[in-house]
């Protein structure tokens, strides 16, 4: 092979393609049965997608967010739960990559992670917190250099999968609710108790049981920032750029389906114009708004890291939440209308224009964080932001 | 102004803690300032100080301690005054 050819074939899009062509084979298997998608998993390992974000320093390739979204979308056109898997596992690598440089034991796991291509799972929910994860009930406690935790975690997607899990918990025994902390804790350190089935409509294969966590470790591998911190400065702006950029990947594809479905028609119809052609037209449509608001946010989140000051600003979580509100929302109207355009091929399994994965995986968006809860705080924080009213600003 | 603010997050700030017993530089959302009540907080020290806070100013940072309104708000007091 050609140096040329050789960096092509190395490129983070080629790397990214073969690994859904993976994901793409198992993607109804994974469905099916609600099975982590291990092949796909594998195949990110593989192909070394798992440490992309870590800084080239510690040994990874210093990826930015929107390199890791083009990944996201691509996987997410392939296979969904495959996709969310990979975003969820990106958006605790980011709070690493920028909450973990000032501390040794972080670097080093940065270069671990980087080098053995570490899966990483998140056990922020918790029983009786009502979904705000910005509340903990759990407490984590630090004896000497050993830090312990038991938690009731509702919801650890992959969590028998990974390789280590990061945990929020108030800091201490005697903190409020919202005085949070992250740990780390590595396969090893902890033990996990199934306690919930993920049985589901859509995302089956992210197998986000609820576990009871038990875990040990040294002190040191708690984020020696605040969650609040870690939270509001990359969990916010990652998770709504990634998880929208998988949507992304789920509504391209209904896309592409329905324009096979009305391509094939129109071959038939010998120079009518199929049904479902307008339609289609308004799916594009759709599709290129969904595409402009989630470049939008990227470009958003660029500019406001470089500035920390914009990055905890009302201005920016509004932005950031609009981009979730409406890339949930768009998808499902956007695989809708791909539904309607391939009729029943599109409603049946197993036909090249089935879209019944596409549009159960896509329900899930409205829920991850519930958009009424996301609406709940925008309002809250118009009642004192002034917005930018300029179009470029 | 001490006194102004501390009485209006004991009315709007929802605090597990009594607020007489906070310091000035002690950190409010580790007291358990929820954001709604930060935003409570804010649309009070409008009212009362009848300011606007700039989108600048809109952060964390900003409301992180009772020193830190002080200071945010004399800010915008001062801003007013040389205008």
């Amino acid at each position: 092979m050609s140096l040329p050819a050789f960096a092509a074939d190395m490129s983070l899009s080629a790397r990214a393609h073969r690994v859904a062509t993976v994901a793409a084979e198992f993607a109804d298997r994974v469905d099916h049965v609600g099975r982590f998608p291990r092949e796909a998993v594998d195949a990110m390992k593989a192909e070394r997608l798992i440490g992309i974000q870590i800084p080239a320093a510690f040994g990874g390739e210093g990826a930015s967010i929107t390199e890791i979204a083009e990944v996201c979308s691509i996987l997410g056109q392939a296979c969904a739960a495959s996709a969310m898997v990979f975003a969820m596992h990106q958006i605790k690598v980011s709070s690493l990559v920028e909450h973990g440089g000032d501390s040794e034991w972080h670097r080093d796991f940065m270069r671990e992670l980087a080098g053995r291509q570490l899966l990483v799972a998140s056990a922020t929910t918790e029983g009786g917190i009502g979904g705000n994860m910005r509340n903990s009930i759990c407490a984590i406690e630090v004896e000497g250099d050993t830090c312990r935790l038991t938690k009731d975690a509702t919801v650890i997607s992959y969590g028998a999968h990974a390789d280590a899990i990061m945990v929020t918990s108030r800091s201490n025994e005697k903190a409020a609710p919202t005085d949070q902390v992250m740990t780390v804790f590595k396969q090893g350190q902890y033990s996990l108790q199934k306690t919930v089935d993920w049985d589901t409509l859509g995302m089956r294969g992210t197998c986000s049981d609820g576990f009871l966590f038990r875990g040990e470790a040294p002190s040191v591998q708690i984020f020696p920032k605040p969650f609040a911190e870690i939270a509001a400065q990359s969990m916010l702006a990652t998770s709504h750029l990634l998880w929208s950029a998988v949507w992304y990947g789920i509504a391209a594809d209904a896309v592409l389906r329905a324009q096979a479905f009305v391509r094939a028609a129109a071959r038939k119809a010998g120079g009518t114009q199929p049904p479902g052609a307008l339609r289609l037209a308004e799916a594009s449509n759709l599709l290129q708004l969904l595409k402009a608001g989630i470049l939008s946010g990227l470009r958003i989140y660029a500019d406001a890291k470089a500035d920390h000051d914009q990055l905890s600003s009302m201005a920016f979580s509004i932005a950031m939440n609009n981009v979730k509100l409406a890339s949930s929302e768009t998808i499902l109207t956007i695989i809708n209308q791909a539904m309607i355009i391939c009729g029943i091929m599109g409603y049946k399994n197993g036909t090249p224009y089935s879209l019944g994965r596409h549009l159960r995986d896509a329900h899930s968006a409205q829920l991850m964080i519930s958009n009424d809860r996301i609406l709940g705080n925008t309002s809250t924080m118009l009642l004192v932001q002034k917005p930018d009213t300029s179009l470029l600003g | 102004m001490n006194e102004t603010i501390r009485e209006l997050l004991t009315r709007v700030g929802g605090l597990p803690v009594a607020v007489t017993e906070l310091e000035d530089g002690a950190d409010l959302y580790a007291a358990g300032l929820s954001s709604f009540a930060s935003v409570q907080l804010m649309l009070g020290l409008e009212e009362a100080f009848d300011i606007e806070f700039p989108d600048s100013l809109l952060n964390r940072k900003s409301f992180a301690s009772i020193a830190a309104i002080e200071q945010t708000v004399s800010h915008i007091l001062k801003a007013r005054e040389a205008a």
